[in-house]
């Protein structure tokens, strides 16, 4: 009896152990697995921070270049106006006041002016068209005329910018040094950057040509693109019989979505300078270009706002005896406006920083004057940005950078339109 | 701007009709036996606006296109032609100089003789711009009292009107496929015309690309073979840019679909769709000033010694990071696409949630996530800014992904922006590059969506 009770004594332990190592290595096991989801966890969080570090940093870089981009180098002088001209004040208000003010030697004037404030050499310390300024200052108020003196911040030229950047010639950067320890070269916020277009020196160049192409280019995307979205979008989703060109119309939208941008270059580059030769790198032929890019991603947001206009709207239009047409254009578009605006401004911000379409038709010209009008020969500012990146001046990086944050500022004022929008009208039904 | 003044004229002539109309419509309604019209009074107004408008238009723009024509055709006709040369370039140049300055687009001639040609050319603008004018005048007119005498109490226009709306709206539809086939079509001549020069076999099998826009020699077949811009192509938009995408698009739609709390949802996913937003010139950029740099650093520090400042990771790791949104919206869609039964079946049974992600819910969705990759690597390979800042122009068939590389997007800019002429065989490429484009990433999207359609199904 004792033999079988040690026995189931020790059976019973030996089921014990056996149970207690069961449950340690479930426990074990167990552990392991919460620590594998922990794991997968980690990695998840990882992944999204990574990407917005990524973001954070690709955002920063750009702005605290494009801070320094902003500025530029300026020499401070005195110019004598009374007497070193002869000049009318009433020559100004003429035609061409810039080329009077030059026939008259104002170049000249402050070419010495410059030599007498900065020692021998003191002109070539200016850039080449640094009297336009002063020009401009005479020309928008040309009382100044009488003045004896005039106290002007003149652009510097661009040697001696990179010399105060600290590279180039040893000797204009102890110049640089100089001038700067008297106050007489300063780094100054450069309003003009954003008054200017394109030019040949970093400290001289601005982006309003380029804006202003952009400007109109979207307009005419805008113009050409967004009705006939509406409209594509309104007979899909409301009237067009479920047939085989119904099919064919919508695949080849969803397939236009997708098509690579350079593609719609080729086919503007083949279609429409074939049409217009006359209008290679006008905001026309870019802003068509555009149009055919973005009227796709305007109909697939439109027919997703229309479905989203509730049926019962519709029948009661219908009961109160409204034709279809006048059900659709008087009770859903209205509806459904907000979100088709919601995917237009979403399209137009991929437009406006489009560069690809845009080179293959021709818009990498260098264009130092604003476009008049649409078939004037005109830069944008994403091709703006693609042209400078190339020149190799460090002056220019800071420029390249300066536009970006220009262009990301335009399309951050965008996103959050069409977010303010979704969440203005969002509706529920 | 004679365009612009058809174009006032024909809406100012409409307006005109539409209230005349209107205020027809609205006496029948005074006159009308019990009053009752068939149509509101609006519509009487759209019908005869339509009626002067449209006609109008159709014959403006008819006569912008073929006016011109006439307008030189007359002044050949003139005395003062007589000093032109009889044909070639040089005669078209002067013509066309001397129909600028009289148009107004341009201050001067470059050529002394054509400013003879500047009188007669104002003349004839003048006469055909007039007649131009007539005849728009009397259209618009005709078409409008056409309307005008149709309009009677009991007439339909309401129908007819909307008859219009639909035309308008079916055209509309239509543009998709006109620009299709206007792709399509352009594409296709072009690259026609390039096969008559080079053969398509060298072109997609040779391994050699040097073409050369300048050179006037016969067209060298052997200078042709796109290989290695095929490859290029795949192996920074598929292999190195998804090699960087794919895990992080993956993990971050998992992270906050299964993980992140909504708070932390609503403002990471906004952040995440900031990164596809960005213009692709900026992230060009962002790749040539600071990740290449860095790239050809490291590569050096870790004893590559050819490693190159334009190089393939770096185009490859900047557009990975491009597309992460691309892919994580993907998936984040197909993964909430599965039925929330499936993974809480799964949590039940006592499994972790990552037991739950890994062997359920990722299989579950899977072929919606393949149709998003398949659609990231469609949208990398006909990325152009980013490769072209950041690639290089070397045509490279190596696996070395510190080496310069080019790629398909690259060659069509570096071809199309150069100096060469329209007719030249480089220049040509460019549009037989396209199409090779244009036909893989419609493969890639077609296959995409027939995925996701067919997995849709699945579930419903």
């Amino acid at each position: 009896m004792d033999e079988a009770r040690t026995a189931s004594d020790s059976r019973a332990t030996e089921q014990e152990h056996i149970r207690a190592l069961r449950r340690a290595r479930m426990e074990a096991g167990l552990a392991r697995r919460y620590a594998v989801d922990r794991l997968f966890r980690l990695a998840g969080l990882s992944a999204v921070v990574f990407s917005a570090l990524v973001l954070a940093f690709l955002l920063v870089s750009m702005t605290a270049n494009g801070v320094s981009g902003f500025k530029r180098s300026e020499l401070r002088m005195t110019v004598p106006i009374r007497g070193a001209m002869q000049i009318d004040a009433q020559r100004l208000g003429q035609p061409d006041p810039a080329g009077g003010l030059e026939l008259a030697g104002l170049p000249h004037v402050i070419d010495s002016a410059a030599d007498r404030a900065f020692g021998k050499g003191g002109a070539r310390l200016l850039a080449d068209d640094a009297w336009r300024e002063v020009a401009d200052t005479l020309i928008a108020d040309p009382s100044l005329l009488n003045n004896a003196t005039l106290d002007v911040s003149l652009p510097a030229s661009d040697k001696l910018a990179a010399a105060q950047r600290g590279d180039g010639d040893p000797d204009l950067r102890t110049i640089a040094t100089r001038l700067e320890r008297a106050g007489k070269l300063v780094r100054a916020f450069d309003f003009g950057f954003l008054t200017r277009s394109d030019a040949t020196s970093p400290q001289s160049v601005g982006i309003w040509g380029a804006l202003k192409g952009s400007i109109l280019t979207m307009l005419v995307t805008l113009v050409l693109a967004f009705p006939v979205g509406v409209l594509a979008a309104l007979y899909l989703e409301e009237y067009a019989p479920r047939n085989r060109w119904t099919d064919l119309i919508e695949i080849s939208i969803n397939n236009l979505a997708a098509v690579p941008s350079i593609i719609f270059g080729l086919l503007g580059l083949a279609v429409f300078l074939g049409l217009f030769p006359n209008y290679r790198s006008a905001p026309l032929i870019g802003g068509m270009t555009l149009a055919l890019m973005t009227m796709p991603v305007i109909v697939i947001s439109g027919r997703n706002a229309i479905k989203g206009v509730p049926p019962s709207i519709r029948d009661a239009a219908l009961a109160v005896g409204a034709s279809p047409v006048q059900v659709v254009f008087h009770h859903v578009l209205p509806l459904a406006l907000p979100g088709i605006l919601t995917g237009t401004i979403i399209g137009m911000a991929r437009a406006l920083g489009e560069t690809a379409p845009l080179l293959m038709i021709g818009m990498r010209a260098f264009v130092a004057t604003p476009p008049g009008d649409l078939t004037s020969p005109s830069s944008v500012l994403p091709v703006q940005i693609f042209l400078w990146s190339d020149e190799i001046d460090r002056g220019f990086v800071e420029r390249t950078s300066a536009a970006i944050v220009v262009l990301l500022a335009f399309l951050l004022l965008m996103n959050g339109l069409a977010i303010y929008l979704r969440n203005r009208f969002e509706k529920r039904w | 701007m004679p365009s612009a003044v058809l174009l006032l004229l024909a809406f100012g002539l409409g307006l005109v009709g539409w209230l005349a109309a209107r205020g027809r419509a609205w006496a029948f309604r005074r006159t009308a036996p019990r009053g009752r019209i068939d149509s509101l009074p609006g519509f009487h107004a759209w019908y005869v606006a339509l009626w002067i408008a449209v006609p109008a238009l159709l014959f403006a723009l008819a006569w912008n296109t073929i006016s011109p024509a006439l307008v030189t055709h007359q002044v050949l006709a003139d005395p003062a032609a007589t000093v032109l040369p009889p044909t070639g370039f040089e005669r078209d140049t002067m013509l066309a100089e001397a129909y600028a300055v009289a148009d107004g687009r341009a201050y001067g001639v470059f050529n002394a003789e054509a400013q003879g040609l500047v009188e007669p050319f104002r003349a004839a603008l003048l006469k055909f711009q007039s007649i131009g004018l007539a005849i728009t005048v009397l259209i618009a007119f005709a078409g409008g009292a056409f309307a005008f005498l149709r309009l009677r109490p009991d007439f339909t226009a309401r129908t007819r009107v909307e008859r219009a709306v639909m035309a308008v709206l079916l055209l509309a539809s239509l543009v998709a496929i006109l620009t299709t086939i206007g792709i399509i079509i352009s594409l296709i001549f072009e690259t026609i015309r390039f096969f008559g020069m080079v053969s398509p076999t060298d072109f997609l099998f040779g391994t050699h690309w040097s073409p050369d826009p300048m050179s006037t020699s016969a067209p060298d077949g052997s200078k042709y073979g796109a290989l290695p811009l095929f490859w290029g192509t795949i192996y920074i938009g598929a292999v190195i840019a998804m090699v960087v995408a794919i895990p992080l698009g993956l993990l971050s739609a998992i992270y906050l679909t299964q993980y992140a709390s909504p708070r932390v949802r609503q403002l990471m996913k906004p952040l995440l769709e900031i990164l596809a937003g960005i213009p692709t010139v900026v992230y060009g950029y962002f790749a040539a000033l600071t990740v290449a740099p860095a790239v050809r650093d490291a590569a050096q520090a870790i004893g590559i010694a050819n490693a190159s400042t334009e190089s393939a990771v770096a185009a490859g790791l900047v557009m990975g990071i491009m597309i992460v949104p691309f892919v994580s919206s993907m998936a984040d869609d197909s993964i909430a696409a599965v039925p929330q039964a499936m993974g809480d079946g799964s949590l039940a049974m006592g499994a972790t949630r990552a037991e739950t992600i890994r062997l359920v819910l990722i299989p579950a969705a899977l072929p919606g996530i393949v149709a998003g990759v398949m659609l990231a690597i469609s949208r990398a390979i006909g990325e152009t800014m980013i490769v072209v800042m950041a690639a290089g122009a070397t045509a490279n068939l190596t696996l070395n992904p510190f080496q310069s590389m080019t790629t398909v997007t690259f060659q069509i800019v570096a071809m199309l922006t150069g100096e060469g002429s329209f007719d030249h065989p480089a220049t040509l490429s460019a549009f037989a590059l396209g199409m090779v484009l244009f036909l893989v990433t419609l493969a890639l999207n077609f296959i995409a969506l027939r995925v996701v359609k067919r997995y849709r199904e699945a579930y419903e």
